[in-house]
Protein backbone atom coordinates (compact mmCIF):
# COMPACT_ATOMS: atom_id res chain seq x y z
CA UNK A 1 0.00 0.00 0.00
CA UNK A 2 2.50 2.65 -1.12
CA UNK A 3 0.00 5.55 -1.76
CA UNK A 4 -2.06 4.90 1.15
CA UNK A 5 -1.22 7.78 3.90
CA UNK A 6 0.58 6.34 6.70
CA UNK A 7 -0.94 9.07 9.28
CA UNK A 8 -3.79 10.62 8.08
CA UNK A 9 -5.57 13.64 10.11
CA UNK A 10 -8.80 14.88 9.61
CA UNK A 11 -10.09 18.01 11.18
CA UNK A 12 -8.84 16.82 14.41
CA UNK A 13 -9.46 19.13 17.39
CA UNK A 14 -8.24 18.26 21.28
CA UNK A 15 -9.22 20.82 24.01
CA UNK A 16 -7.49 20.55 26.97
CA UNK A 17 -8.76 23.14 29.96
CA UNK A 18 -10.70 24.77 27.14
CA UNK A 19 -7.79 25.26 25.54
CA UNK A 20 -7.62 23.89 22.05
CA UNK A 21 -4.15 22.45 21.97
CA UNK A 22 -4.46 20.78 18.59
CA UNK A 23 -7.30 22.99 16.48
CA UNK A 24 -9.07 21.35 13.38
CA UNK A 25 -5.69 20.01 11.90
CA UNK A 26 -5.58 18.28 8.83
CA UNK A 27 -2.38 15.92 7.62
CA UNK A 28 -1.33 13.28 6.17
CA UNK A 29 1.75 11.86 5.66
CA UNK A 30 2.72 8.82 2.70
CA UNK A 31 4.27 5.46 3.81
CA UNK A 32 8.32 6.57 3.69
CA UNK A 33 7.93 10.33 4.08
CA UNK A 34 9.63 12.03 6.82
CA UNK A 35 8.19 14.50 8.02
CA UNK A 36 9.44 17.47 10.41
CA UNK A 37 7.03 19.06 12.98
CA UNK A 38 7.91 22.69 13.92
CA UNK A 39 6.15 25.09 16.31
CA UNK A 40 6.59 27.05 19.56
CA UNK A 41 6.52 25.77 22.41
CA UNK A 42 2.73 25.03 22.97
CA UNK A 43 2.07 24.83 19.59
CA UNK A 44 0.80 21.06 20.19
CA UNK A 45 3.28 19.47 18.61
CA UNK A 46 3.85 16.48 21.77
CA UNK A 47 -0.13 16.41 21.48
CA UNK A 48 0.11 16.04 18.14
CA UNK A 49 2.20 13.12 18.48
CA UNK A 50 0.37 12.00 21.53
CA UNK A 51 -2.87 11.62 19.32
CA UNK A 52 -1.51 9.99 16.59
CA UNK A 53 0.19 7.24 19.09
CA UNK A 54 -3.96 7.07 20.73
CA UNK A 55 -2.14 7.78 24.37
CA UNK A 56 -4.82 10.53 23.97
CA UNK A 57 -8.60 10.85 21.84
CA UNK A 58 -9.19 13.49 19.66
CA UNK A 59 -12.48 15.56 20.77
CA UNK A 60 -13.48 15.99 17.08
CA UNK A 61 -11.90 14.32 13.81
CA UNK A 62 -10.53 11.44 12.21
CA UNK A 63 -7.29 9.58 12.92
CA UNK A 64 -5.91 6.70 11.15
CA UNK A 65 -2.21 5.15 11.58
CA UNK A 66 -1.44 2.62 8.97
CA UNK A 67 -5.58 2.75 8.19
CA UNK A 68 -6.47 1.96 11.54
CA UNK A 69 -7.75 3.82 14.20
CA UNK A 70 -5.37 4.16 17.37
CA UNK A 71 -6.47 4.60 20.48
CA UNK A 72 -8.86 1.42 19.87
CA UNK A 73 -8.40 -0.63 22.44
CA UNK A 74 -6.20 -3.93 21.94
CA UNK A 75 -5.43 -2.84 18.82
CA UNK A 76 -1.85 -3.96 19.05
CA UNK A 77 -1.12 -4.60 15.47
CA UNK A 78 -0.31 -0.88 15.01
CA UNK A 79 1.23 -0.53 18.08
CA UNK A 80 3.53 -2.71 17.26
CA UNK A 81 4.30 -1.25 13.97
CA UNK A 82 5.30 2.14 15.76
CA UNK A 83 8.19 3.45 17.19
CA UNK A 84 7.93 6.43 20.12
CA UNK A 85 10.85 8.09 21.09
CA UNK A 86 9.13 10.95 23.80
CA UNK A 87 10.35 13.98 24.86
CA UNK A 88 11.58 13.77 28.22
CA UNK A 89 12.41 9.74 28.34
CA UNK A 90 12.31 8.21 31.30
CA UNK A 91 13.90 4.68 32.73
CA UNK A 92 13.23 2.27 35.04
CA UNK A 93 16.24 3.29 36.87
CA UNK A 94 17.20 0.08 38.59
CA UNK A 95 17.21 -1.56 35.46
CA UNK A 96 20.81 -1.39 32.97
CA UNK A 97 20.22 -0.67 29.74
CA UNK A 98 20.38 -3.99 28.48
CA UNK A 99 17.61 -4.84 30.69
CA UNK A 100 15.70 -1.94 29.62
CA UNK A 101 15.82 -2.82 25.93
CA UNK A 102 15.49 -6.53 26.53
CA UNK A 103 11.83 -5.74 28.85
CA UNK A 104 10.77 -3.65 26.04
CA UNK A 105 11.56 -6.37 23.13
CA UNK A 106 9.39 -8.98 25.08
CA UNK A 107 6.45 -6.78 24.38
CA UNK A 108 7.18 -5.69 21.12
CA UNK A 109 7.96 -9.70 20.63
CA UNK A 110 11.36 -8.15 19.13
CA UNK A 111 14.24 -11.50 19.33
CA UNK A 112 16.23 -10.81 22.26
CA UNK A 113 19.15 -11.85 20.32
CA UNK A 114 18.71 -8.94 18.14
CA UNK A 115 19.40 -6.41 21.03
CA UNK A 116 22.85 -6.51 21.18
CA UNK A 117 23.08 -5.38 17.62
CA UNK A 118 20.41 -2.33 18.14
CA UNK A 119 22.32 -1.36 20.96
CA UNK A 120 25.78 -1.35 19.09
CA UNK A 121 23.70 0.85 16.39
CA UNK A 122 22.99 3.66 19.06
CA UNK A 123 26.39 3.29 19.81
CA UNK A 124 25.88 2.17 23.49
CA UNK A 125 27.50 -1.10 23.85
CA UNK A 126 30.13 -0.24 26.10
CA UNK A 127 27.01 1.29 28.98
CA UNK A 128 24.94 -2.01 28.40
CA UNK A 129 25.42 -3.21 31.89
CA UNK A 130 25.15 0.30 33.06
CA UNK A 131 22.05 1.17 35.24
CA UNK A 132 20.39 3.67 33.26
CA UNK A 133 19.85 5.84 36.49
CA UNK A 134 23.93 6.62 36.13
CA UNK A 135 23.30 7.13 32.26
CA UNK A 136 24.10 10.82 30.90
CA UNK A 137 21.48 12.39 29.16
CA UNK A 138 22.96 11.60 26.00
CA UNK A 139 22.52 7.84 26.57
CA UNK A 140 19.28 8.19 27.73
CA UNK A 141 18.40 9.65 24.61
CA UNK A 142 20.31 6.69 22.89
CA UNK A 143 18.66 4.41 24.29
CA UNK A 144 15.41 5.94 23.80
CA UNK A 145 16.05 6.15 20.00
CA UNK A 146 17.06 1.74 20.67
CA UNK A 147 13.55 1.30 21.93
CA UNK A 148 11.82 3.29 19.51
CA UNK A 149 13.27 0.62 16.71
CA UNK A 150 12.48 -2.37 18.47
CA UNK A 151 10.07 -4.18 16.14
CA UNK A 152 10.98 -2.58 13.17
CA UNK A 153 8.70 -0.02 13.02
CA UNK A 154 6.71 1.39 9.98
CA UNK A 155 6.07 4.73 11.88
CA UNK A 156 8.73 6.25 13.84
CA UNK A 157 7.58 9.41 16.19
CA UNK A 158 10.46 11.12 17.29
CA UNK A 159 9.65 13.87 19.48
CA UNK A 160 12.94 16.28 20.13
CA UNK A 161 15.28 13.60 19.77
CA UNK A 162 18.63 15.33 19.76
CA UNK A 163 18.50 17.58 22.42
CA UNK A 164 21.02 16.76 24.51
CA UNK A 165 23.12 14.92 21.97
CA UNK A 166 26.48 16.56 21.32
CA UNK A 167 26.89 17.22 17.40
CA UNK A 168 29.00 14.06 16.93
CA UNK A 169 25.85 11.89 17.55
CA UNK A 170 23.47 13.88 16.05
CA UNK A 171 25.08 13.05 13.05
CA UNK A 172 25.34 9.46 14.07
CA UNK A 173 21.59 10.09 15.12
CA UNK A 174 20.38 11.66 11.58
CA UNK A 175 22.50 8.72 9.85
CA UNK A 176 19.88 5.82 11.21
CA UNK A 177 17.08 8.72 10.52
CA UNK A 178 18.22 8.68 6.73
CA UNK A 179 18.77 4.90 7.29
CA UNK A 180 14.94 4.27 7.98
CA UNK A 181 13.87 6.61 5.28
CA UNK A 182 15.45 4.69 2.98
CA UNK A 183 14.15 1.42 4.59
CA UNK A 184 10.51 3.01 4.04
CA UNK A 185 9.73 3.80 7.39
CA UNK A 186 7.34 6.64 7.74
CA UNK A 187 8.74 9.25 10.14
CA UNK A 188 8.29 12.50 12.39
CA UNK A 189 10.16 14.11 14.07
CA UNK A 190 9.69 17.32 16.06
CA UNK A 191 12.69 19.91 16.91
CA UNK A 192 13.62 23.27 17.84
CA UNK A 193 16.75 22.65 16.07
CA UNK A 194 16.11 24.40 12.55
CA UNK A 195 19.34 24.36 10.84
CA UNK A 196 19.71 20.29 11.64
CA UNK A 197 16.34 19.99 10.05
CA UNK A 198 16.51 21.70 7.01
CA UNK A 199 19.23 19.21 5.80
CA UNK A 200 17.62 15.75 6.87
CA UNK A 201 14.57 15.73 6.31
CA UNK A 202 12.03 16.55 3.02
CA UNK A 203 8.49 17.87 4.06
CA UNK A 204 8.03 20.29 6.61
CA UNK A 205 5.06 20.67 9.09
CA UNK A 206 4.45 24.09 10.82
CA UNK A 207 2.18 24.53 13.83
CA UNK A 208 1.28 27.76 15.55
CA UNK A 209 -1.44 27.12 18.56
CA UNK A 210 -2.70 23.95 17.90
CA UNK A 211 -3.26 25.01 13.82
CA UNK A 212 -1.38 23.72 10.83
CA UNK A 213 0.29 27.15 9.09
CA UNK A 214 2.27 25.76 6.55
CA UNK A 215 3.09 22.09 5.01
CA UNK A 216 5.36 21.42 2.10
CA UNK A 217 9.15 20.74 1.05
CA UNK A 218 11.32 23.60 1.75
CA UNK A 219 11.33 24.54 -1.66
CA UNK A 220 7.39 25.06 -1.33
CA UNK A 221 8.02 26.99 1.65
CA UNK A 222 10.46 28.79 0.32
CA UNK A 223 8.00 29.77 -3.28
CA UNK A 224 4.60 30.22 -1.27
CA UNK A 225 6.87 32.77 1.06
CA UNK A 226 8.44 34.35 -1.66
CA UNK A 227 10.90 35.66 0.63
CA UNK A 228 14.07 38.20 -0.78
CA UNK A 229 17.13 36.99 -1.70
CA UNK A 230 20.15 38.36 -0.50
CA UNK A 231 23.31 38.38 -2.68
CA UNK A 232 27.06 39.39 -1.63
CA UNK A 233 28.67 40.72 -3.69
CA UNK A 234 32.84 41.00 -3.14
CA UNK A 235 34.89 43.74 -5.58
CA UNK A 236 38.42 44.56 -6.16
CA UNK A 237 39.85 45.98 -2.86
CA UNK A 238 38.09 49.79 -2.97
CA UNK A 239 35.67 49.51 -6.31
CA UNK A 240 32.76 48.84 -4.05
CA UNK A 241 31.39 52.17 -4.71
CA UNK A 242 31.54 52.37 -8.30
CA UNK A 243 30.22 48.23 -8.44
CA UNK A 244 27.15 49.77 -6.51
CA UNK A 245 26.50 52.35 -9.00
CA UNK A 246 26.01 49.91 -11.76
CA UNK A 247 23.51 47.88 -9.45
CA UNK A 248 19.77 47.47 -11.36
CA UNK A 249 16.61 49.11 -10.34
CA UNK A 250 14.49 47.58 -7.81
CA UNK A 251 17.20 46.06 -5.98
CA UNK A 252 18.44 47.42 -2.51
CA UNK A 253 22.21 47.81 -1.91
CA UNK A 254 23.87 48.36 1.04
CA UNK A 255 27.89 48.87 1.50
CA UNK A 256 29.51 46.96 4.15
CA UNK A 257 32.94 48.39 3.31
CA UNK A 258 35.01 49.79 0.18
CA UNK A 259 35.10 45.63 -1.51
CA UNK A 260 31.58 44.36 -0.20
CA UNK A 261 27.98 44.98 -1.04
CA UNK A 262 24.86 42.80 -0.17
CA UNK A 263 21.90 43.31 -2.25
CA UNK A 264 18.60 41.89 -1.36
CA UNK A 265 16.01 41.20 -3.95
CA UNK A 266 12.45 39.27 -4.55
CA UNK A 267 13.70 35.82 -5.50
CA UNK A 268 12.17 35.69 -9.12
CA UNK A 269 15.04 38.14 -10.07
CA UNK A 270 17.54 36.24 -9.24
CA UNK A 271 18.71 35.05 -12.33
CA UNK A 272 17.98 38.14 -14.04
CA UNK A 273 20.58 40.01 -11.78
CA UNK A 274 23.29 37.55 -11.99
CA UNK A 275 23.39 37.69 -15.38
CA UNK A 276 23.52 41.50 -15.74
CA UNK A 277 25.79 41.57 -12.89
CA UNK A 278 28.22 38.83 -14.73
CA UNK A 279 27.86 40.88 -18.13
CA UNK A 280 28.03 45.25 -16.75
CA UNK A 281 30.33 44.89 -13.86
CA UNK A 282 34.08 43.25 -14.11
CA UNK A 283 35.01 44.54 -10.84
CA UNK A 284 33.40 41.67 -9.12
CA UNK A 285 35.60 38.80 -7.54
CA UNK A 286 32.87 36.89 -5.81
CA UNK A 287 29.58 35.90 -5.10
CA UNK A 288 27.83 34.65 -2.56
CA UNK A 289 23.83 33.66 -2.98
CA UNK A 290 21.92 33.23 0.55
CA UNK A 291 18.04 31.55 0.30
CA UNK A 292 16.09 32.32 2.99
CA UNK A 293 16.95 29.23 5.68
CA UNK A 294 14.25 27.79 6.88
CA UNK A 295 14.75 29.63 10.29
CA UNK A 296 13.91 32.57 7.98
CA UNK A 297 10.89 30.69 6.65
CA UNK A 298 10.04 29.79 10.30
CA UNK A 299 10.12 33.11 11.76
CA UNK A 300 8.09 34.50 8.17
CA UNK A 301 5.18 32.42 8.94
CA UNK A 302 4.84 32.17 12.46
CA UNK A 303 4.27 35.81 12.20
CA UNK A 304 2.20 35.86 9.04
CA UNK A 305 0.19 32.80 11.13
CA UNK A 306 -2.04 32.12 8.11
CA UNK A 307 -3.44 29.11 7.27
CA UNK A 308 -1.66 27.57 3.73
CA UNK B 1 -1.65 -13.00 28.75
CA UNK B 2 1.86 -13.28 27.54
CA UNK B 3 1.91 -9.13 28.34
CA UNK B 4 0.37 -9.73 31.91
CA UNK B 5 3.25 -12.52 32.44
CA UNK B 6 6.16 -9.83 30.79
CA UNK B 7 4.66 -7.09 33.54
CA UNK B 8 4.11 -9.68 36.35
CA UNK B 9 8.22 -10.94 36.25
CA UNK B 10 9.22 -7.57 36.00
CA UNK B 11 7.87 -5.91 38.79
CA UNK B 12 8.56 -9.01 40.75
CA UNK B 13 12.01 -8.67 39.92
CA UNK B 14 12.09 -5.14 40.69
CA UNK B 15 10.65 -6.48 44.23
CA UNK B 16 13.58 -7.96 44.25
CA UNK B 17 16.45 -5.58 42.66
CA UNK B 18 15.42 -3.15 45.26
CA UNK B 19 15.07 -5.03 48.16
CA UNK B 20 11.82 -4.66 49.08
CA UNK B 21 10.95 -8.19 49.16
CA UNK B 22 13.54 -8.92 51.25
CA UNK B 23 12.97 -6.34 53.34
CA UNK B 24 9.25 -7.32 53.98
CA UNK B 25 10.65 -11.32 54.76
CA UNK B 26 13.40 -9.87 57.15
CA UNK B 27 10.38 -8.06 58.78
CA UNK B 28 8.11 -10.66 58.98
CA UNK B 29 10.92 -13.93 59.85
CA UNK B 30 11.64 -10.97 63.01
CA UNK B 31 8.19 -11.05 63.82
CA UNK B 32 7.26 -14.54 63.74
CA UNK B 33 10.40 -15.29 65.00
CA UNK B 34 9.80 -13.58 68.37
CA UNK B 35 6.15 -14.03 68.14
CA UNK B 36 6.68 -17.84 68.32
CA UNK B 37 9.11 -17.95 71.39
CA UNK B 38 6.35 -15.40 73.59
CA UNK B 39 4.22 -17.40 72.27
CA UNK B 40 5.69 -20.52 73.57
CA UNK B 41 6.97 -19.66 77.53
CA UNK B 42 3.13 -19.38 78.66
CA UNK B 43 1.66 -22.49 76.00
CA UNK B 44 3.77 -24.95 78.12
CA UNK B 45 2.27 -24.47 81.80
CA UNK B 46 -1.42 -23.80 80.44
CA UNK B 47 -1.57 -27.27 78.22
CA UNK B 48 -2.43 -25.44 75.24
CA UNK B 49 -1.28 -26.20 71.83
CA UNK B 50 1.75 -24.12 71.20
CA UNK B 51 1.10 -23.82 67.64
CA UNK B 52 -2.38 -23.16 67.92
CA UNK B 53 -0.96 -20.00 70.34
CA UNK B 54 1.54 -19.21 67.43
CA UNK B 55 -0.97 -19.07 64.74
CA UNK B 56 -3.41 -16.77 66.79
CA UNK B 57 -0.11 -14.41 67.33
CA UNK B 58 0.83 -14.60 63.96
CA UNK B 59 -2.60 -13.77 62.84
CA UNK B 60 -3.37 -10.78 64.86
CA UNK B 61 0.13 -9.56 63.59
CA UNK B 62 -0.85 -10.42 60.20
CA UNK B 63 -3.79 -8.11 59.91
CA UNK B 64 -2.04 -5.13 61.16
CA UNK B 65 1.06 -5.30 59.16
CA UNK B 66 0.25 -7.44 55.91
CA UNK B 67 -2.40 -4.89 54.36
CA UNK B 68 0.44 -1.91 55.40
CA UNK B 69 3.15 -3.56 53.70
CA UNK B 70 0.64 -4.13 50.50
CA UNK B 71 -0.63 -0.84 50.21
CA UNK B 72 2.88 0.51 50.59
CA UNK B 73 4.23 -1.98 47.65
CA UNK B 74 1.39 -0.68 45.40
CA UNK B 75 0.08 2.84 45.86
CA UNK B 76 2.17 4.38 43.68
CA UNK B 77 2.68 1.56 41.08
CA UNK B 78 0.33 3.62 38.51
CA UNK B 79 0.45 7.40 39.63
CA UNK B 80 4.55 6.94 40.24
CA UNK B 81 5.14 5.62 36.60
CA UNK B 82 2.72 8.34 35.70
CA UNK B 83 4.36 11.16 37.59
CA UNK B 84 8.28 9.89 36.81
CA UNK B 85 7.51 9.19 32.85
CA UNK B 86 8.06 5.97 32.22
CA UNK B 87 3.94 5.08 31.62
CA UNK B 88 3.67 7.41 28.40
CA UNK B 89 5.95 5.06 26.86
CA UNK B 90 5.13 1.57 28.15
CA UNK B 91 1.36 2.42 27.30
CA UNK B 92 2.38 3.07 23.56
CA UNK B 93 3.73 -0.98 23.31
CA UNK B 94 1.60 -3.43 22.44
CA UNK B 95 -0.42 -3.81 25.83
CA UNK B 96 -4.03 -3.31 27.14
CA UNK B 97 -3.92 -1.46 30.65
CA UNK B 98 -5.74 -4.20 32.04
CA UNK B 99 -2.39 -6.02 31.08
CA UNK B 100 -0.35 -3.42 33.20
CA UNK B 101 -2.65 -3.58 36.51
CA UNK B 102 -2.94 -7.04 36.40
CA UNK B 103 0.55 -8.00 35.62
CA UNK B 104 1.75 -5.46 38.36
CA UNK B 105 -1.22 -7.47 40.77
CA UNK B 106 0.67 -10.89 39.85
CA UNK B 107 3.92 -9.75 40.21
CA UNK B 108 3.44 -7.86 43.61
CA UNK B 109 1.16 -10.31 45.06
CA UNK B 110 4.23 -12.89 44.33
CA UNK B 111 6.35 -10.78 46.13
CA UNK B 112 4.64 -10.31 49.60
CA UNK B 113 3.27 -13.98 49.22
CA UNK B 114 6.75 -15.07 49.57
CA UNK B 115 8.04 -13.05 51.71
CA UNK B 116 4.85 -14.20 53.95
CA UNK B 117 5.88 -17.92 53.41
CA UNK B 118 9.25 -17.06 54.71
CA UNK B 119 7.90 -15.16 57.65
CA UNK B 120 5.57 -17.83 59.01
CA UNK B 121 7.82 -20.51 57.73
CA UNK B 122 10.32 -19.34 59.67
CA UNK B 123 7.77 -19.78 62.51
CA UNK B 124 7.19 -23.52 61.90
CA UNK B 125 10.54 -24.73 61.31
CA UNK B 126 11.31 -23.09 64.81
CA UNK B 127 8.28 -25.47 65.96
CA UNK B 128 9.08 -28.46 63.93
CA UNK B 129 12.92 -28.19 65.49
CA UNK B 130 11.66 -27.47 68.98
CA UNK B 131 9.67 -30.74 69.05
CA UNK B 132 6.52 -29.44 69.12
CA UNK B 133 3.52 -32.30 67.86
CA UNK B 134 0.36 -31.11 67.04
CA UNK B 135 -2.79 -31.75 65.06
CA UNK B 136 -3.17 -28.31 64.17
CA UNK B 137 -1.05 -27.98 60.67
CA UNK B 138 -3.71 -27.57 58.80
CA UNK B 139 -4.38 -24.75 60.63
CA UNK B 140 -1.26 -23.34 59.99
CA UNK B 141 -1.33 -23.49 56.28
CA UNK B 142 -4.43 -21.97 56.32
CA UNK B 143 -3.52 -19.07 58.18
CA UNK B 144 -0.53 -18.83 55.58
CA UNK B 145 -2.88 -18.96 52.44
CA UNK B 146 -5.28 -16.27 54.19
CA UNK B 147 -2.34 -14.03 54.69
CA UNK B 148 -1.44 -14.18 51.37
CA UNK B 149 -5.08 -13.68 50.42
CA UNK B 150 -4.94 -10.50 52.89
CA UNK B 151 -1.82 -9.32 50.94
CA UNK B 152 -3.61 -9.61 47.36
CA UNK B 153 -6.64 -7.52 49.16
CA UNK B 154 -4.54 -4.47 49.93
CA UNK B 155 -2.29 -5.13 47.22
CA UNK B 156 -6.02 -4.60 44.52
CA UNK B 157 -6.59 -1.77 46.92
CA UNK B 158 -3.42 0.02 46.79
CA UNK B 159 -3.33 -0.29 42.24
CA UNK B 160 -6.75 1.21 43.02
CA UNK B 161 -5.76 3.79 44.74
CA UNK B 162 -3.11 4.61 42.84
CA UNK B 163 -5.43 4.90 39.48
CA UNK B 164 -7.34 7.12 41.01
CA UNK B 165 -5.07 10.89 41.72
CA UNK B 166 -2.50 12.48 39.79
CA UNK B 167 -0.08 13.11 42.98
CA UNK B 168 1.97 10.24 44.56
CA UNK B 169 1.58 12.21 47.55
CA UNK B 170 -2.26 12.32 47.28
CA UNK B 171 -2.22 8.73 46.74
CA UNK B 172 0.03 8.26 49.97
CA UNK B 173 -2.81 9.93 51.60
CA UNK B 174 -5.88 7.85 50.47
CA UNK B 175 -3.83 4.19 50.91
CA UNK B 176 -3.08 5.41 54.84
CA UNK B 177 -6.99 6.56 54.97
CA UNK B 178 -8.08 3.43 53.30
CA UNK B 179 -5.78 1.15 55.77
CA UNK B 180 -7.10 3.26 59.09
CA UNK B 181 -10.58 3.23 58.01
CA UNK B 182 -10.44 -0.74 57.06
CA UNK B 183 -8.12 -2.13 59.72
CA UNK B 184 -8.49 0.16 62.94
CA UNK B 185 -11.39 2.42 63.04
CA UNK B 186 -13.66 -0.14 61.30
CA UNK B 187 -13.42 -2.15 64.38
CA UNK B 188 -13.27 0.42 66.79
CA UNK B 189 -17.13 1.61 65.54
CA UNK B 190 -18.44 -1.85 65.35
CA UNK B 191 -17.31 -2.03 69.05
CA UNK B 192 -18.88 1.33 69.88
CA UNK B 193 -21.95 0.59 68.16
CA UNK B 194 -22.27 -2.87 70.46
CA UNK B 195 -21.33 -0.68 73.40
CA UNK B 196 -23.92 1.89 72.73
CA UNK B 197 -26.81 -1.01 71.59
CA UNK B 198 -25.99 -2.77 74.87
CA UNK B 199 -26.85 -5.90 72.78
CA UNK B 200 -30.31 -5.39 72.19
CA UNK B 201 -30.57 -4.41 68.56
CA UNK B 202 -27.47 -5.91 66.93
CA UNK B 203 -28.28 -9.38 66.61
CA UNK B 204 -25.00 -12.42 66.02
CA UNK B 205 -25.96 -12.72 62.42
CA UNK B 206 -25.84 -8.66 61.76
CA UNK B 207 -23.00 -8.44 63.48
CA UNK B 208 -21.41 -11.54 61.68
CA UNK B 209 -22.15 -9.88 58.05
CA UNK B 210 -20.57 -6.63 59.62
CA UNK B 211 -17.68 -8.68 60.35
CA UNK B 212 -17.58 -10.34 57.43
CA UNK B 213 -17.58 -7.42 54.72
CA UNK B 214 -14.52 -6.17 56.18
CA UNK B 215 -11.26 -7.88 55.03
CA UNK B 216 -8.89 -7.16 57.87
CA UNK B 217 -12.17 -9.41 60.09
CA UNK B 218 -12.96 -12.04 57.44
CA UNK B 219 -9.38 -12.54 57.72
CA UNK B 220 -9.69 -12.76 61.59
CA UNK B 221 -12.49 -15.20 60.84
CA UNK B 222 -11.10 -17.40 59.09
CA UNK B 223 -7.89 -18.08 61.48
CA UNK B 224 -9.54 -17.46 64.93
CA UNK B 225 -12.90 -19.52 64.44
CA UNK B 226 -11.98 -22.24 61.88
CA UNK B 227 -10.10 -24.67 64.23
CA UNK B 228 -11.22 -25.62 67.75
CA UNK B 229 -7.57 -25.57 69.63
CA UNK B 230 -6.91 -22.39 67.63
CA UNK B 231 -10.57 -21.14 68.87
CA UNK B 232 -9.14 -22.29 71.98
CA UNK B 233 -6.02 -20.32 72.27
CA UNK B 234 -8.58 -17.26 70.95
CA UNK B 235 -10.43 -17.21 73.87
CA UNK B 236 -13.19 -17.42 71.35
CA UNK B 237 -16.54 -19.17 72.69
CA UNK B 238 -17.72 -21.50 69.45
CA UNK B 239 -21.03 -20.80 69.70
CA UNK B 240 -19.69 -16.82 68.96
CA UNK B 241 -19.38 -17.04 65.42
CA UNK B 242 -21.63 -19.60 63.97
CA UNK B 243 -24.19 -19.38 60.42
CA UNK B 244 -21.78 -16.73 58.29
CA UNK B 245 -18.86 -17.00 59.72
CA UNK B 246 -19.04 -20.55 59.02
CA UNK B 247 -17.15 -22.78 55.67
CA UNK B 248 -16.71 -20.68 52.54
CA UNK B 249 -18.30 -16.86 53.55
CA UNK B 250 -15.09 -15.57 54.62
CA UNK B 251 -12.56 -16.89 51.80
CA UNK B 252 -15.81 -15.66 49.57
CA UNK B 253 -15.74 -12.39 50.91
CA UNK B 254 -12.02 -11.88 50.62
CA UNK B 255 -12.14 -12.76 46.87
CA UNK B 256 -14.57 -10.48 46.33
CA UNK B 257 -12.40 -7.33 48.05
CA UNK B 258 -9.47 -8.78 45.31
CA UNK B 259 -11.58 -8.81 42.39
CA UNK B 260 -14.00 -5.67 42.97
CA UNK B 261 -10.58 -3.27 43.04
CA UNK B 262 -9.20 -4.79 40.37
CA UNK B 263 -11.82 -4.19 38.47
CA UNK B 264 -12.18 -0.72 39.65
CA UNK B 265 -8.93 0.11 38.96
CA UNK B 266 -8.96 -1.31 35.46
CA UNK B 267 -12.13 1.09 34.88
CA UNK B 268 -10.66 4.05 36.22
CA UNK B 269 -7.00 3.47 34.65
CA UNK B 270 -8.35 3.13 30.87
CA UNK B 271 -9.98 6.67 31.69
CA UNK B 272 -6.79 8.44 32.37
CA UNK B 273 -5.34 10.58 29.99
CA UNK B 274 -1.90 10.31 30.13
Amino acid sequence: MPNNPAILLQGVTKTYDGQNAVDDLSLDVLAGESVALLGHNGAGKTTLIKLILGLVRPDKGNIRILGREPSSPGDDKTRCQLGYLPENIAFYNGMSGAETLAFFARLKRHPLSDCARILARVGLSDAAHKRVSHYSKGMRQRLGLAQALLGNPRVLMLDEPTTGLDPELRTAFYDIVRELEEDGVTIILSSHALTELEAHTRKIVIMRKGCLIASGTIDDLRRRANLPVHIRLITRPGMGAACAEKIPEGVTCERINDHGLDLTLPSERKIDVLRHLSTTVPELDDVDIKLPSLNDLYMHFQKEGVAP
Amino acid sequence: MRELAIIAIKEFRDGIRNRWFLGAAGALILFSLSLTFLGSAPAGTVGVDPLAVTIVSLASLSVFLLPLMALLLSYDALVGEVERGTMLLLLTYPLSRADIILGKFVGQTLGLGLATVFGFGSAALVLVFGGVESDNWMAFVMLVGSSILLGAVFVALGLAISAMPRQRSAAAALAFGVWLCLVIVYDMALLGALVADGGEGISTSVFNTLLLVNPADAFRMINLSGFEDVRAAAGLVVSDLEGVADGFAPLVSLGLWVTVPLIFAVMLFRRKQI
